[in-house]
């Protein structure tokens, strides 16, 4: 199909301080229901919204982490995250979520979607791109 | 006499943090709140700004922010301690005033 475009969701922004996150994965499940080719990128403080053990129970906030974890099920095919971001905050790859994806029609699997890039990396992927949405 | 500075936004994104630590005299309190508890973290490029403050002023970070935002009990700066919302109210009290570092 011709009208597909390559999406790119470009997050800069920690969770729950601001409503950037919690914007963005709203945008990104709506988009992904047009069959669109959808990937993320994390950088900055946008690396936070991956790191897992989130626990709200006293914060009296919605903790939306699970949800990225179904990304793959709404065919989010690449989550990238910048390692320079993740060194800069104490982070490896090892503190962030793992996301599953997997093709329905071909059977096709990947066991984990979430990949460091470099900084070099980053900008090909986001000059590849068709569209970038920024939060 | 004796002042809470709050900080309530990420050191990487802006220098309330640096700004709170560089106004603020010996003998103050610092609290870390919302994304300010981001300022917490060990291994991070804001560390040794934190280390340095833990000097001569105490820093303190809102339990429940640090929870929501997957920071480990064991990834918290040694000196930094935790208070939840009573401990804040707590701190209130104890000081003189409050100054906000948005």
């Amino acid at each position: 199909m011709s009208d597909i475009k390559k999406f790119m969701y470009l997050n800069r922004r920690a969770p729950y301080g601001t409503i950037y996150a919690w914007e963005s994965l709203e945008v990104v499940l709506i988009g992904a229901a047009f069959d669109q080719e959808v990937s993320l990128i994390f950088m900055d403080d946008g690396v936070f919204q991956l790191v897992k053990g989130s626990d709200t129970s006293q914060s009296d906030m919605k903790n939306f982490m699970p949800t990225y974890r179904t990304l793959g099920d709404y065919g989010v095919r690449h989550l990238y995250v910048d390692k320079a971001s993740l060194e800069a905050r104490g982070l490896t790859q090892e503190d962030l979520i793992e996301v599953a994806w997997e093709d329905f029609e071909t059977e096709e699997e990947v066991d984990n979607i979430v990949e460091p890039v470099d900084a070099d990396q980053v900008a090909q992927l986001m000059a590849e791109s068709e569209v970038v949405f920024s939060f | 006499m004796a002042d809470l500075h709050t900080v309530n936004k990420s050191p990487f994104e802006k220098n309330s943090l640096e700004a709170a630590i560089k106004f603020s005299l010996a003998g103050s309190s610092i609290l870390l709140i919302e994304d300010g508890v981001y300022g917490a973290m060990k291994g991070t490029v804001a560390e040794d700004m934190v280390k340095g403050a833990l000097g001569d002023r105490k820093v303190y970070a809102l339990k429940s922010d640090v929870m929501a935002r997957a920071i480990k009990a064991d990834r918290i700066i040694d000196g930094i301690e935790l208070v939840d919302y009573t401990g804040f109210v707590d701190l209130v009290e104890a000081n003189d005033k409050v100054q906000a570092w948005l």
